[in-house]
């Protein structure tokens, strides 16, 4: 039975030279990086390519994509939020693009590698906390100090407030990779069994109970696909919430 | 007694714009009320959209939760290592931690609560 981690390997492409020690290569990550966004450069400039009134197939799905981002940020993180939705649409396609890629069998999943996911959560992070210092200055720390509470239980509040803060970022990016790593390993392992089970004599019988249950988690790991990707965005236009309204 | 009939069909006519002007009120009402019943509809019907994805909410409290105590630990950790006060650190901030992810918990279940409902949930 081959290693059910091995789909997660990275392997260089072309060798692009080296900085330092470290090589610099073009990878199958990076392979599958750009085929995201080619997928998603091709939905919107085919897609949009007519403009009629009444939209086509493609048309439909990308007007779709588009509104429902809006409406997602216009409801979590207010009118002014607005200014947002590219960067809010530019994660939310590129997470689901990459899952769903992620979903070919013999495709690598971009998204099921902490640092990808720690980048992106990075990017959110990083742009609720320049925003909110370049917008309301020293005020944007009053989001480390909840209202209407005695200063006694500042002392314990303040610190809980900034480690809250802090975990953010991790359980923003640790919740990606976690499904799409899990889903992954757990459908090439009970994918594992069926094989085993053909090669094992008399127990040829009991195989199609593994392969109903592939059936079943890969219904489900399209589910994740789909609903982590939501997931990301629904948060990153709470976390934007906070950077342009801090006070409580 | 002219001018007083005059007077009463004076005001019989704008009693008679009353009746009609009642019963169209009435039909408008009747018509309202089928509208909002149908938004009202429509939005028990978006609300249960919405619960669907409430597996998506139900993954998000988990990682909320072990994600503030790993922050908590992490600190503690490294203020112990920078100032080497083990194991005083580790332990006030990993009891942090754990108050850090019951409030991720509590606030993130807060927000679900303020999505269907009022919008004042979502300011606390």
């Amino acid at each position: 039975m081959a290693s059910p981690i091995e789909q997660f390997e990275i392997k260089p492409i072309v060798s692009l030279g080296k900085i330092g020690a470290s090589e610099i290569a073009f990878t199958n990550s990076a392979l599958f990086m750009v085929a995201a966004v080619a997928v998603i450069a091709l939905l919107f400039v085919y897609g949009t390519r007519n403009r009629s009134l009444v939209p086509g197939r493609l048309q439909a799905l990308a007007e779709m994509g588009y509104e429902f981002v809006a409406s997602t940020v216009k409801d979590s993180a207010g009118h002014d939020g607005m200014k947002f939705v590219p960067l809010v649409f530019s994660l939310f396609m590129f997470v689901l693009v990459c899952n769903l890629l992620g979903m070919i069998p013999g495709a690598f999943t971009v998204t099921s590698h902490l640092v990808v996911t720690a980048a992106l959560a990075a990017i959110v992070i990083l742009t609720v906390i320049i925003y909110g210092i370049a917008k309301h200055g020293a005020h944007f720390f009053g989001l480390f100090v909840p209202s209407g509470v005695h200063p006694l239980m500042l002392i314990i509040l303040v610190p809980i407030e900034v480690i809250s803060f802090v975990s953010r970022p991790i359980s923003l990016s640790v919740r990606l990779f976690a499904n799409l790593l899990a889903g992954h390993i757990a459908l090439k392992i009970f994918a594992g069994f069926v094989a085993t089970l053909i090669f094992a004599g008399g127990w040829i019988i009991l195989s199609p109970l593994p392969l109903l249950l592939t059936i079943a988690i890969i219904a489900l790991e399209f589910l994740v696909a789909v609903l982590q990707a939501y997931v990301f965005a629904v948060l990153t236009c709470i976390y934007l919430h906070d950077a342009l309204h801090p006070g409580h | 007694m002219t001018s007083q009939d005059g007077k009463s069909s004076g005001p019989e006519r704008p009693a008679d714009k009353d009746a009609s002007l009642e019963s169209r009120l009435k039909s408008l009402d009747a018509g309202l009320k089928r509208a909002t019943n149908q938004t009202e509809a429509e939005i028990r019907r978006e609300s249960a959209k919405s619960d669907s994805s409430g597996i998506g909410q139900a993954m998000r409290l988990s990682t909320e939760f072990v994600a503030g105590i790993i922050v908590g630990g992490g600190l503690g950790w490294a203020v112990d290592k920078w100032l080497g006060t083990a194991p005083f650190g580790m332990i006030v901030l990993l009891m942090l931690g754990f108050g850090a992810g019951v409030m991720n918990v509590v606030r993130a279940a807060g927000l679900m609560k303020s999505r269907t409902g009022d919008k004042s949930g979502a300011q606390n």
